[in-house]
């Protein structure tokens, strides 16, 4: 074989190799068109704290919709009272759902004072995912984070883990459980238990993807602030008009 | 290159087999039968795992596409403000008009999804005692300034609040003479402040839209520092009131922008 032969098979044998591989690998550019898929679903949830008058209807629309037990300390969903002093530590409590007003009063007069309502921020890094030992919790393709409880042991790992205390351990199943955005009513084009029945409209629910949705111009109107931004949890729970001293 | 004849094909065979049986034969017989059955378990184990043992049980992928397909087939409770439309359209254009006209059907009438199902025998509750009202209006101070507050313990007590409003169309039976009965906080503030004798319309002019749309046309507030002056200024005919000269005091500033006057410092 002289050197001529040699170099053309070679050169030859490379070329058709690199195109086998690369059909095979899928890098050519008939890959980057086949990928344009829409945008999928991401849905997102917004509260306004200015708006919240405390009534606890969400907490109990949602304790009926999802069958979240009545009593003691169990919610998917639940409002906070902030009574902010003169001087010193914020008052925290949480307001109770029964019929009957409000009845506590503060041990130290009060300068300014709100509403806040919580629920499970649908982290986009959830650390109760990570801790979860046997995988029976997850992140849905559409952004809601969910728990597989026929599969969950019980063991509270992820009840510890999340930082805004948005889980319990249901008493009956024995299985964490937390606020689902009502997944069940978001795939029947519903809105969410606590968002149907809020009468000032101090939750929202929408698409983050879409260019028009309730969430979209949430976002777009709002001046938006998000619990603990410090642990990177990316939170898809979005807040307006929040006060610093809210944990 | 010739193909092997019989007699080497057997000395192959013959010395593969002997190779073969060397590393054994070397061992102990106990060892080699113990190595058989641990050979037996791990074969056993990995036919298991991967034949027997079905892919749901392994795959967690599988099992949260099952998770997510039975959190979304869960059943309903609250069947939404737009089943209502489609029978109680009459109550649905009364309410339209009214302050609670984002309201949904179901915050006062609990889930309904049943009553659809079933529209004659399950009937929801309509609230007609003086227990779900105050829910919302009873006066809370941390509630949203403006929000329509009362305290049910002054306000008409034997009364049922739909004696009086229509909570399809919710309205004070005569346009409010106090501002208090929206602007509870305030009213109550201004109470043990030292300008408890000034009413709301001495500092505020209040446009009759107000009263209509409280979020879009708001009341006004003093734009000048002269207009506290008339009592505060050092030229003030006014007794009893703290004086100041308006000239050197607080220059650039509106007198509210730091004295609360609902609640003005003793001092």
């Amino acid at each position: 074989m002289d050197r001529r032969s040699f170099l053309r098979k070679l050169l030859s044998s490379l070329a058709l190799s690199g195109g086998v591989l690369g059909g095979f690998l899928r890098i050519l550019p008939a890959r980057a068109l086949e990928t344009a898929e829409p945008a999928k679903t991401l849905w997102g949830f917004g509260v306004s704290v200015d708006k919240c008058i405390g009534c606890a209807r969400c907490v109990v629309a949602c304790k009926t919709e999802n069958s979240v037990p009545k009593e003691p300390f169990f919610y998917r969903t639940w409002v906070e009272r902030y009574m902010i002093p003169k001087t010193g530590e914020a008052e925290v409590t949480n307001i109770h759902t029964g019929l009957a007003p409000d009845a506590e009063v503060p041990s130290k007069p009060i300068f300014r004072s709100f509403f806040v309502p919580k629920l499970c921020n649908q982290c986009a890094h959830p650390p109760c995912v990570q801790v979860c030992p046997v995988g029976a919790t997850f992140s849905t393709d559409d952004g809601v984070v969910l728990v597989n409880d026929k599969t969950c042991i019980g063991c509270r790992y992820c009840i510890q883990a999340c930082p805004y205390g948005a889980r319990y351990l249901h008493p009956e199943t024995h299985t964490a459980d937390k606020c689902t955005f009502c997944y069940h009513r978001l795939n029947r084009d519903l809105l969410p238990a606590c968002v149907e029945v809020c009468p000032t409209q101090a939750r929202v629910i929408g698409d983050m993807n879409s260019a028009a949705s309730p969430m979209t111009r949430f976002k777009r109107m709002n001046k938006i602030f998000v619990l603990k931004p410090n642990l990177n949890t990316e939170p898809k729970v979005l807040y307006a008009n929040i006060d610093g001293e809210v944990r | 290159m010739a193909l092997p004849d019989r007699t080497s094909l057997a000395t192959v065979v013959r010395r593969i087999a002997s190779f073969m049986k060397k590393p054994f034969s070397k061992l102990p017989e106990a060892l080699v039968r113990l190595l058989i059955v641990f050979a037996a378990v791990i074969g056993l184990t990995i036919v298991v795992v991967k034949f027997v043992i079905p892919p749901r049980f392994k795959d967690t992928r599988i099992q949260w596409a099952e998770t997510t397909e039975k959190e979304a087939a869960k059943p309903l409770r609250y069947a939404g403000a737009v089943a209502c439309t489609e029978c109680h359209d009459e109550i649905v254009a009364e309410k339209k008009k009214g302050y609670h006209r984002d309201l949904s059907c179901e915050t006062c009438h609990g889930p309904t999804k049943a009553h659809t199902e079933d529209p004659d025998n399950i009937k929801p509750p309509a609230p007609r005692d003086r227990k779900f009202c105050p829910v919302c209006h009873t006066f809370n101070p941390s509630r949203p300034r403006g929000f329509p507050m009362i305290s049910p313990v002054a306000h008409n007590p034997m009364k049922a609040c739909f004696t009086c409003h229509n909570p399809h169309d919710p309205k004070p039976p005569t346009v409010p003479r106090e501002c208090s009965a929206c602007h509870g906080e305030i009213a109550r503030t201004l109470s043990v402040s030292h300008h408890v004798q000034l009413k709301c319309t001495t500092c505020h002019k209040v446009p009759a839209r107000h009263r209509v749309s409280p979020r879009v046309v708001k009341p006004t507030k003093p734009a000048s520092r002269d207009f506290c002056g008339k009592c505060h200024g050092q030229e003030s005919s006014y007794k009893g009131s703290p004086k100041v000269d308006l000239a050197t005091h607080g220059e650039k500033y509106v007198c509210w922008q730091c004295h609360y006057p609902h609640l003005p410092e003793v001092e």
